[in-house]
């Protein structure tokens, strides 16, 4: 049943009405309700781009609050790959000092309205909250991701966000390869030492996977610009349309245009394909090329946009991560009659974030487990039309602890489908190392990094995010974003020594 | 920004522009191209090959066919306007090489780009010959530039209103059976560069083709312009744009130019219709 954002508003109020006079004891505090996020009814919010969770409403973030029993060994910190204060934000916010707990969580993450929406909280800081241990449900561990939003939000639109103070101009000049949260953070912490900062983005449009990958109705590319506004205003200069080993190569950018440090954080775009047969039939894509020309293309403002989108009326889609759910739930919008995710596990192995798994199934997604594809099939035009699948079942934990499956021989079938998106995950884009020498990499193509600094083996030249880690997270691309910065900030200031 | 210094109409729908871009003058090599976008949310991204540039001056020189909206909208702009985004130089440049005799092919707006080729492999020392192809006389783009890199040019056209009536695979026979080249090279619309490939492939003659798939972001994240090539799937922006023509799956090459065939004409007529163009003209 979808309950409105006023009847959420009341019933927390009501709770906050309890507790006017008299702080809750523990006890009361784990029998405080889990307030449940506000959202869009699905039956609307498949017609709309627009975001789907609304956002906590004042009264319910600090009923929200109430629930933390503020435990002194603080566990949930270290389940923050930034390690928040995550109770001292907490306790504020529950007080209505959202100014203050805002300043708390920026002392840590630079991007909270971002982590806040996307972070998968029950396997970082919600999986270690003790409340939903006591409860023995992760789903009512303090929804810390939810209260981060509602006040990473209130800053932003209430303007008490505090400029980052940028120190005395040190002559010392960095270049930030991509724009994605790795480059944004490292960007940031860069510029605030004085240091000259260049970022230099291939699409003509920053922000890496937050504006191309990331669809609207998860993370609004207001927000995204936002923080782009604020890096700006800070004096980092932002470089579109420049492909780095391309248009210039990075050993172009620190011999010959006077860069005296460079960051990578080129991300893991190069999209894995199933390779079975009829992979290059038309109507089947990557999930990158759907998102792409959906969110960075617009191509969902059909009548506006100039960039087609196919037109699908049975989707198959493939991977079960969240890059599988915005694809499935994309095409939802974009009209198509059926979208049924198909994984090879079970429910309880996908790696997607719950809440975006439960929001497809509100949505009409349909899930298919337990079955892998074999081959794509087509029509005489050479369109889409079906996959053959095989039955699985799950056998021995593979090398990531998770059961791998097997395919049960016998119980191949033909399902049809006139479109197939392939979101199985993406390794890293060859283009930097290919153009770059002395930057060693591991079997997967990522770059090899020292783990305290984020050093790559060519000196001066740093990486983080999704290029080190393989596709990861939001926050561990800004975690590892600001180790670098913190590095770079220490060569450049003994570059600069040596100069002198 | 990109400012378009220079501009020219070669025929009534293809034109020619240089467009201030520094960087990429400096770095780019013939086969490559560029990706524009016209700026805005809504426009998108179309690749371009750089049919030449001047370094000095800090151009590159872009010739296009307006065939639908995103080159119509291109063919609007003027001298003084700008190109809001510009990427490149993208993809692997051509091997030019000593390979003795070339003979280079083109196809309507193909021979802008195989003119940076013939010239590249001219000054390799190759002897070059040239062999240009289109619809009617008033299609055919950039002889005397062709005449004066090549040893030799050949013009046919479909309806025979200028040059030999003939399509470019009847003389590029005779060249195979009588010349006997080491090395073609065919740029052209995909049927011709298939039916090209079919010529030189008795004679056993290296063929380079350079493939024209739908792209997006041209970096190799979207995996949009992949091709089959010998069996495997290849990126056409970063692991071509050029291919030997003998391995390339042309037939599904061909299919997915044409995913988007109804959304591309609705655009065009739309577009035609906004800027009061006639058909055949922009
Ligand atoms: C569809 C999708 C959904 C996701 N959902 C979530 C989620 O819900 N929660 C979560 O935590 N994570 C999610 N992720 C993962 C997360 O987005 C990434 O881990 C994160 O964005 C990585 O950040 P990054 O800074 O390393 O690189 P990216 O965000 O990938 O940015 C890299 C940028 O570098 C640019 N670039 C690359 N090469 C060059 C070059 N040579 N020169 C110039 N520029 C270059 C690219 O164009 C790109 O803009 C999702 C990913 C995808 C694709
Ligand atoms: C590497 C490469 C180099 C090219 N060089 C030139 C050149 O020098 N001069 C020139 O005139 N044309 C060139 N093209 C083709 C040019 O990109 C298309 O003509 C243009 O994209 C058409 O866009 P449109 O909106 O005007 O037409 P549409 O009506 O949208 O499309 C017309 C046809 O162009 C193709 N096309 C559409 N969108 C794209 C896209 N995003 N990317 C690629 N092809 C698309 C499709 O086959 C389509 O049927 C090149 C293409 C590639 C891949
Ligand atoms: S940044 Fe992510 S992991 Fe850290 S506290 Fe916020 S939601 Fe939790
Ligand atoms: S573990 Fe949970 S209850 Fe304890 S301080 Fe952290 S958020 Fe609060
Ligand atoms: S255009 Fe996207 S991978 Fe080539």
């Amino acid at each position: 049943m979808h309950v409105s954002s006023e009847e959420l508003d009341k019933l927390a109020g009501d709770i906050l009405g309890r507790f006017e006079n008299a702080a809750p004891s523990p006890k009361e505090r784990a029998q405080i309700p889990a307030q449940e996020m506000p959202a869009q009814d699905p039956v609307e919010r498949v017609r709309n781009m627009r975001e789907v969770a609304l956002g906590y409403t004042p009264s319910q973030v600090r009923a929200e609050s109430l629930r933390c029993l503020q435990c002194r060994n603080k566990p949930c910190i270290q389940g923050c790959p930034v390690s928040i204060d995550i109770p001292a934000f907490i306790a504020e916010a529950a007080k209505g000092n959202f100014a203050r707990a805002a300043e708390i969580i920026n002392e840590s993450s630079l991007l909270p309205a971002i982590c806040g929406r996307v972070c998968p909280q029950e396997n970082q800081c919600q999986k270690y909250c003790t409340l939903g241990k006591m409860l023995k449900d992760i789903d009512k561990s303090v929804a810390i991701g939810r209260i981060e939003r509602f006040v990473a939000d209130y800053a932003r639109e209430n303007r008490c966000e505090k400029v980052p103070h940028v120190a005395a101009e040190t002559g010392m000049r960095a270049a930030v390869v991509g724009s994605g949260p790795a480059s944004i953070s490292a960007a940031a912490d860069l510029r605030r030492e004085g240091h000259g900062v260049v970022m230099f983005e291939a699409l003509h449009k920053a922000g890496g996977v937050l504006v191309y990958g990331i669809p609207e109705f998860r993370l609004p590319k207001a927000i995204v610009r936002h923080e782009l506004d604020n890096l700006k205003a800070m004096g980092v200069q932002i470089r579109l349309n420049f492909l780095v080993g391309k248009t210039r190569r990075i050993s172009d950018l620190m011999g010959k245009d006077g860069f005296d440090a460079v960051f990578v954080g080129s991300g893991a775009g190069l999209p894995k394909f199933l390779n079975i047969p009829g992979e290059n039939h038309v109507g089947v894509f990557s999930a990158n090329e759907y998102l792409t020309r959906s969110n960075l293309m617009k191509a969902y403002d059909i009548g506006a946009a100039r960039t087609p989108m196919f037109a699908s009326r049975r989707v198959a889609v493939f991977g079960g991560g969240n890059v599988a759910m915005d694809s499935a739930r994309t095409a939802k919008r974009l009209g198509a009659g059926t979208v049924t995710v198909i994984y090879r596990r079970t429910g309880a192995e996908m790696p997607a974030r719950k809440e975006e798994v439960a929001h497809a199934g509100e949505e009409g997604v349909e899930f298919m487990f337990l079955h892998a594809p074999l081959e794509i099939t087509a029509d005489d035009r050479g369109r889409v039309s079906g996959v053959k699948l095989i039955e699985c079942r799950l056998g021995e934990p593979d090398a990531s602890g998770r059961r791998s499956p097997v395919e049960i021989p016998g119980s191949e079938k033909h399902c049809a489908y006139d479109t197939v998106i392939v979101a199985i995950g993406n390794a890293s884009n060859p283009l930097i190392k290919a153009t770059t020498e002395g930057i060693d990499v591991n079997r997967h193509g990522n770059f090899i990094v020292n783990e305290e600094t984020c050093e790559t083996t060519l000196p001066g030249v740093y990486a983080g995010g999704d290029i080190v880690l393989g596709a990861a997270t939001v926050i561990q691309a800004m975690g590892q974003g600001r180790k670098a910065a913190k590095a770079m900030n220490a060569y450049l200031a003994a570059k600069r020594q040596v100069r002198a | 920004m990109n400012r378009i210094v220079r501009k020219e109409k070669l025929s009534a729908e293809v034109f020619r522009i240089a467009v201030e871009a520094p960087e990429i003058a400096a770095a780019r090599k013939p086969g490559q191209f560029v990706i524009i976008q016209l700026g805005g949310d809504v426009n998108e991204r179309i690749p371009l090959t750089i049919a030449d540039a001047d370094a000095g001056a800090k151009t590159i020189t872009l010739v296009f066919q307006a065939v639908g909206e995103s080159t119509h909208r291109l063919a609007a702009l003027g001298v003084g306007d700008s190109i809001e985004n510009l990427l490149g130089p993208l993809g692997r440049p051509t091997d030019i090489e000593k390979y003795g005799k070339v003979a280079c092919v083109g196809g309507g707006i193909g021979v802008a780009p195989l003119y940076p080729i013939a010239q590249g492999m001219k000054n390799a020392g190759n002897e070059v010959k040239v062999i240009m192809g289109a619809r009617s006389r008033g299609l055919i783009i950039m002889e005397a530039e062709m005449r004066a890199v090549a040893d030799d040019v050949i013009v046919v056209t479909d309806d025979g209103s200028y040059g030999r009536k003939a399509l470019v695979t009847a003389p590029l026979k005779e060249l195979c059976e009588q010349w006997r080249p080491d090395c073609v090279v065919a740029i052209g619309p995909p049927v011709m560069m298939k039916f090209a490939a079919l010529a030189t492939k008795p004679y056993g003659i290296r063929t380079i083709v350079s493939l024209n798939t739908i792209m997006i972001d041209g970096t190799g994240m979207c995996g949009g312009c992949r091709v089959s090539v010998g069996g495997r799937t290849k990126f056409v922006c970063v692991d071509g744009p050029e291919f030997d023509g003998h391995q390339v799956d042309w037939d599904n090459m061909i299919l997915r130019l044409g995913s988007y065939k109804p959304q591309e004409q609705e655009a065009h007529h739309r577009c035609h219709g906004l800027m009061k163009l006639n058909e055949g003209e922009a």
